[in-house]
């Protein structure tokens, strides 16, 4: 897809451990990620945590290396950049992170946190930038009378909505948005939601959502990816691979959300156990340990031996499991 | 059902300098029956969390809580420190939000579940370890014998909330109070905490006060609900009833504020404004000023929390058209 705006290929992000025991040993946090997000789209990120979701978001940031692969934002690769277009490239990918109050330094005013990145990268000065700021407030929602308070002074709606303005303004066509809205509260969550729909549509933004909760994931996304342990094992249209499920890992995030009633929690459970440890990988598919899957179909050799490639269940959809194809796949043959 | 835990106009003021500052809870009524597990719901500063920590008596100094908290016939906020100290983490214990920053980092995690037992039940070092551990086992930890003795930080978000519930329930309380217990967690992990709080629930049969802003996760958990606006209770019902068929605008809004409803991208009702933090109680619904369905009534008269039917209560001059 040469149409993509982000364009991310193998990537593989290994952190070294010292003193393990083992010479050269590393944790592989991203383990061969490959995605695409066409402009004025939203990409959905799921996963649990330690599934590698933030560590791709810091490497889209450029604030980690990459080990291996390559990262292409509009074209341009990142990690081939020297110093002056790294600087620019901040300007176009911006981040919104997930605690709002801890991103926002305590002893700067509003206006003060709004102008830092407009200063900071040169973009206006004096009236301009009041004007700018006045401008950004107005954007994310904000009352001038905000303007000379403290983040403490705020709530955490409100935080999050300065947070957002900072991101704005340097007028980026990347948002990374990790995790948005789940220190928030449900009707404040609603709000921050919206505005994040709006801003997209007023200035054609496209959006990286990294989310584990799925409900805000399909609100707002036009595609998803599903991470686990490094890797994306299913990624397809929102609507498709939330109605479609064909990952058991997928059906088994879709299993745990909230609001399936009360018959739910006595039900056997749709995913036992914690995530893995990344620095000893389960051998063959990385997920057969936790799979329900696996178990029904009277746990094949293939899922312990062979890593599965991810292959198309149709044409935009594709899923890393070796019987995502196969009739007992679907969400209906696992329930039964 | 027989009340287990009966709150009655329940009131907390704040306080500094003698002058009272704000009213946080302003009459809150709420049961719960033997067995029972009820959800307790609002936004962030509605008194949930507040209400929560009165009937333990953990409030902070410059509050003052003045009413009824009945529990096996006694009043809780009659009670003597010393007689609080054999209730509390005993008869009644609490589940909190993050268990990272619940358990003290430099003692092991066994030996804090253990002081509970060794307090209330008297019991000596081996009697005290092989209830601990057993306990663990009984939360789903595997190896209890060597998770016990790791201190918090060595445990992930999830064991630390099992053993977080390991330590409210090894004394078999009456009463579980759940402030957000799932939270800080991961889906699938609060899923399982969820199942386990469950199965716990039914195994030894405590009442639980569930206190959470998310509706739907309350609804799965809880079998009847009450939601608080502005320190008071304004509907209660049974949890199906109440999310078919909310009889409060306030409780409609929090319904329609969920993403998982709506269509994807549109634009999801929210209730405009914030909860109100005056003093002084402004005549009129507390609600009025961001309800849609206001009328020159609402604005003069306080709703009174009525019977709406079958158990459903909610405190709505127009609870009939909705």
């Amino acid at each position: 897809m040469s149409s993509a705006l982000l364009e991310l290929r193998d990537v593989v992000k290994l952190y070294p451990v010292r003193g393990s025991g083992r010479k050269g040993a590393s944790i592989r946090a991203v383990d061969g990620v490959d995605l695409a997000i066409p402009a004025g789209r939203v990409f959905g990120l799921v996963g649990e945590s330690g599934s590698g979701k933030t560590t791709v978001a810091r490497c889209i940031l450029g604030l980690t290396p990459l080990s291996e692969g390559s990262i292409e934002f509009d074209g341009v690769d990142l990690s081939a950049a020297d110093r002056r277009a790294r600087r620019a490239l901040h300007r176009e990918i911006q981040l919104v992170f997930q605690q709002p109050a801890a991103a926002l330094d305590p002893r700067m005013t509003v206006d003060r946190l709004i102008a830092e990145p407009l200063t900071t990268h040169g973009l206006a000065r004096g009236a301009a930038l009041r004007e700018r700021i006045a401008r950004l407030l107005d954007d994310v929602g904000l009352l001038p009378a905000h303007l000379r308070r403290y983040p403490h002074e705020l709530s955490g709606g409100q935080c999050q909505r300065v947070v957002i303005a900072r991101a704005l303004a340097t007028d980026p066509r990347l948002v990374v948005l990790d995790e948005p809205t789940s220190a928030l509260d449900i009707v404040v969550q609603a709000q921050i939601l919206n505005l994040l729909v709006e801003l997209r549509d007023r200035h054609g933004l496209t959006y990286l959502l990294i989310s584990h909760d799925l409900s805000v994931v399909r609100h707002l996304s036009d595609r998803i990816g599903v991470m686990y342990l490094g890797r994306v094992v299913e990624e397809g249209p929102a609507a498709a691979l939330l109605d479609d499920p064909r990952h058991p890992y997928t059906q088994a995030l879709l299993a745990s959300t909230r609001g399936r009633g009360s018959a739910s929690l006595d039900a056997s459970a749709p995913l036992e156990d914690e995530l893995p440890s990344t620095w000893e990988l389960p051998t063959g598919c990385r997920f057969h340990p936790r799979c329900a899957l696996r178990e029904k179909l009277g746990r094949p050799a293939a899922c312990e031996t062979i890593d599965p490639e991810r292959v198309a269940v149709s044409p935009d959809h594709a899923a890393a499991c070796h019987f995502a194809g196969g009739a007992d796949a679907g969400p209906e043959g696992l329930r039964s | 059902m027989s009340a287990l835990l009966e709150i009655d106009d329940l009131r907390v003021d704040f306080s500094r300098d003698g002058r009272v500052t704000s009213h946080a809870l302003r009459g809150v009524s709420l049961a719960v029956g033997v067995g029972e597990a009820v959800g307790v719901v609002g936004e962030t500063g509605c008194g949930k969390t507040l209400t929560g920590l009165s009937v333990l008596r953990m409030l902070p100094d410059n509050a003052h809580a003045t009413g009824r908290i009945s529990f096996d016939g006694r009043n809780l906020l009659g009670l003597s420190p010393r007689e609080l100290r054999s209730i509390r983490g005993g008869r009644i214990s609490m589940v909190f939000q993050s268990p990272g920053t619940s358990f003290n980092p430099v003692f092991t995690v066994g030996h804090q579940i253990g002081l509970v037992a060794s307090k209330h039940l008297g019991t000596g070092k081996k009697e005290t370890e092989r209830l601990v551990s057993e306990t663990l086992h009984a939360v789903g930890l595997p190896n209890p014998d060597s998770v016990m003795r790791f201190y918090p930080h060595e445990l992930s978000g999830g064991m630390l909330q099992r053993a977080m519930i390991a330590m409210a329930i090894i004394c078999r309380p009456s009463l579980l109070i759940a402030d957000e217990p799932t939270t800080a967690l991961d889906v699938t992990i609060a899923q399982q905490i969820l199942r386990l709080l469950r199965r716990l629930q039914r195994e030894q049969g405590f009442g639980v006060f569930f206190i959470s802003h998310d509706l739907d996760l309350v609804s799965d958990f809880c079998d009847r609900i009450a939601v608080l606006y502005a320190g008071r209770v304004i509907e209660t019902g049974k949890a199906e009833e109440l999310l078919r068929r909310p009889r409060h605008p306030y409780t409609r809004a929090l319904l329609e504020a969920l993403p998982g409803r709506a269509e994807p991208g549109a634009s999801l009702p929210t209730v405009p404004g914030t909860v109100p933090t005056e003093l002084d109680d402004a005549p009129g619904c507390p609600f009025a000023p961001r309800c849609p369905l206001v009328t020159e009534l609402c604005r003069q008269e306080r709703p009174p929390l009525v019977d709406v039917g079958s158990g459903h209560t909610a405190a709505c001059h127009r609870s009939d058209d909705l």
